[in-house]
């Protein structure tokens, strides 16, 4: 029976590391739904960028006030995971704050002293941030697509971070042992006093009450991650590193096009010609993305990991102008359309079955994809490095170059410029007039 | 501006066996636009007075593709670039210099995929690089004092990181340089590009422009300076949606050279 507590630790770690181990392997399974591109060039550019932005987070303090409290929460969930560490290592081996043991007292006092410190400050943070989305009522937190799950999410998330720390704090005012040592209880020797008077067993009762609910919530929280917008915890190093290195300007080219452009400029080529090579062979089932498939995958990584925090959505000019779009919807829309491919992929034993819907049309409006100026600035906003207009020219692409869909003056717009050269029916031959004109 | 202005053409040149330093492309606002033509006009003026060789492709000339590329359409943006690379190819081009940030973007950064690498500059740095290279000077002269604001095309700022050469130019005219709320990579666009220039906006609430404009007065400026034909119209748009154009001016930053007093 001695080894209960221990044996119960390791099937709950295994189960809680089991299951998201099982999710991972879906989400990368989604992820590679996307059309296969080639991202292995610059690498040395692409892990300055992940360190710099994920990991060093420049670009959340564009914005002083979110980005501090963000650094904040950042910081004390980085450290903290050192006493997850302790925990697991005494869940398993049945000791009791092995870092006592390990680390000279004064080393070990100041480490737990730091997490406490942190402990506080995230709290604080957390609190503010609730304020923020529930009672100050920030404008990008209330966008229509912030209704539901990703408002309940985002509190759910500052909830359960509460709990976290007050559990963390609790373990600690309540392990008599540790604060006889007064090392390290720079937070919890004020909360020591409130358990005065109880016995010596109720004492240890709560803490390993504490301990065993702050792991189990953190397990708990490993999981939640899959399902919430807190996947950006882990996506964002993947993410920044894949990021758009090229200019901000420079949209892809579409290689298929090209071939096609050059065998018509060809005045050798036989248009009649059987197709020989395997570029003429490799002829794309379609042209832009209707549905999340024909986006590639790092367009649904960038997906996964937007955490809806809807910088995109506030510097856009569309949307600050009262128009539909909002870049943040696209990439909740594509995400929440994956999600979907993926269960029935699920359901269906491993394949898709058309289920009558698509991303554009049924997620993604043709309202907002011609409402973008592709001013870029959702791109230079996010800071996790999600490019929501590139999603946006594919799906342009398609409803332009598979169904002819655009807008009927912009039809013009292409037509002067196929015949004449210029967006306006003017002649090509007048095109210097300018010069001679006063 | 009632000079005569020397344009000559590559096609002109190219008879003579010459090759000009820099190709001026025109851009199909600044050829066919009437208030961007004043632009073009401006910069040819000061390429005269600073005595570049260039040359412009004329009726050689055609749209880059980039409104049909953001349209959507890849398959007349690859024509329409196929042509142009064909064309400037076939004379050697080596550098470039445009007014318009959108032939500048899809230029520099997108003719090489299609077999079109060139040294793309846009006015406003050809300019800052004949001023550092002391082939133009100039003073503020009427500008002297003025509260100019630049408004940053999306295409040459945050598409291309390209802010601190119009403003150098700004603050070389004895001008006080007022920034507006959004600026440099906050920039907000004026509402023309990605092809809105030719069609009527989605509904909103109110117009790009105007949201921009609103931006621009409340900076008081005496001038509202810009970078991009498009930019140019939307914003003298909005100025005149305000009833504000007898007090705020809105200059391409080349009109504000050729015109300061002792260029």
């Amino acid at each position: 029976m001695a080894y209960l507590p221990q044996v119960l630790f390791i099937v709950v770690l295994l189960l809680g590391i089991g299951y998201f181990v099982t999710n991972v392997k879906k989400l990368a399974r989604n992820i590679k739904l996307g059309k296969n591109i080639v991202v292995d060039d610059h690498k040395s550019q692409r892990l300055t960028n992940m360190f710099k932005i994920a990991f060093g987070q420049t670009k959340m303090v564009v914005r002083p006030v979110s980005g501090f409290l963000h650094a904040i929460v950042y910081v004390g969930f980085i450290i903290i995971n050192i006493e997850v560490l302790e925990i697991i290592i005494d869940g398993i081996f049945g000791t009791h704050r092995i870092g006592l043991s390990v680390l000279p007292e004064s080393v070990y006092g100041f480490l737990i002293g730091t997490f406490e410190v942190l402990a506080v400050l995230v709290l604080v943070a957390v609190f503010i941030f609730w304020l923020r989305r529930n009672v100050i009522k920030l404008k990008r937190f209330l966008s229509a697509e912030m209704t539901g799950w990703p408002k309940n999410d985002a509190n759910i998330i500052l909830y359960i971070e509460v709990v976290l720390m007050c559990l963390f704090l609790t373990m600690n005012a309540t392990d008599t042992a540790f604060q006889n040592l007064n090392s390290g209880n720079i937070v919890s020797q004020f909360l020591a006093p409130l358990f005065e008077g109880l016995s010596e067993n109720t004492l240890h009762g709560i803490e390993r009450v504490a301990w065993w609910l702050h792991i189990v919530g953190i397990l708990a929280f490993l999981n939640y991650l899959y399902f919430s917008k807190h996947l950006h915890i882990l996506l964002a190093f993947p993410n920044t590193y894949y990021g758009k290195l090229r200019p901000k300007g420079q949209l892809p080219n579409n290689e298929t096009v090209t071939n096609e452009v050059k065998l018509m400029m060809d005045p050798s080529a036989d248009p009649f010609a059987a197709p020989t090579g395997e570029a003429d062979a490799a002829v794309p089932d379609k042209f832009g993305a209707s549905d999340v498939m024909d986006l590639n995958w790092v367009q649904l990584l960038n997906a996964y990991t937007c955490t809806e925090c809807g910088r995109c959505t506030s510097e856009c000019p569309a949307n600050q102008t009262g128009k539909k779009l909002s870049p943040r919807k696209i990439m909740m829309d594509t995400r929440d359309r994956l999600e979907e491919v993926g269960k029935n992929i699920d359901a269906n034993k491993g394949t898709f079955v058309p289920d009558g819907k698509q991303l554009l049309g049924d997620y993604i409006t043709h309202e907002e994809l011609w409402a973008c100026t592709t001013c870029n600035a959702c791109v230079q906003a996010c800071p996790v490095s999600i490019d929501p207009l590139s999603i946006i020219m594919d799906m342009r692409q398609y409803l332009v170059m598979e169904q002819s869909a655009a807008p009927s003056d912009l039809n013009t717009m292409m037509g002067n410029i196929e015949n004449n050269g210029a967006p306006w029916p003017f002649n090509q031959q007048d095109r210097l007039n300018w010069s001679n004109e006063s | 501006m009632n000079t005569t202005i020397q344009v000559p053409t590559m096609a002109s040149l190219f008879a003579e066996g010459k090759q000009p330093e820099v190709l001026f492309w025109v851009g199909c606002a600044g050829s066919f636009d009437d208030r961007a033509k004043k632009i073009t006009k401006a910069f040819v003026k000061i390429l005269n007075k600073a005595q570049v060789s260039f040359a412009v492709l004329g009726t050689e000339e055609s749209c880059t593709g980039d409104p049909a590329k953001r349209a959507g359409n890849e398959f007349l943006f690859q024509m329409q670039a196929a042509t142009n690379i064909e064309v400037l190819n076939g004379y050697e081009v080596k550098k470039i210099v445009t007014t318009c940030p959108h032939c500048f973007n899809t230029l520099k950064n997108e003719y090489p995929n299609l077999g079109g690498s060139y040294e793309v500059m846009h006015h406003t740095q050809f300019l800052k690089a004949l001023l550092d290279e002391g082939r133009i000077t100039m003073e503020g002269g009427q500008f002297k004092g003025k509260r100019i604001t630049f408004h940053d095309p999306c295409y040459l700022g945050r598409a291309n990181d390209v802010y601190e050469a119009p403003r150098d130019l700004i603050r070389k005219l004895d001008a006080e340089l007022v920034e507006m709320k959004s600026c440099k990579s906050r920039g907000l666009c004026c509402g023309a590009g990605g092809a809105q220039m030719f069609k009527e906006a989605e509904k909103g609430d109110k117009e790009v422009n105007i949201e921009r404009t609103e931006q621009a007065i409340e900076v008081q400026p005496d001038i509202i300076a810009a970078g991009c034909p498009f930019c140019n119209t939307m914003m003298t748009d909005g100025v005149k949606g305000k009833e504000k154009e007898s007090t705020i001016a809105v200059m391409d930053i080349a009109e504000l050279i050729a015109n300061a007093d002792d260029f």
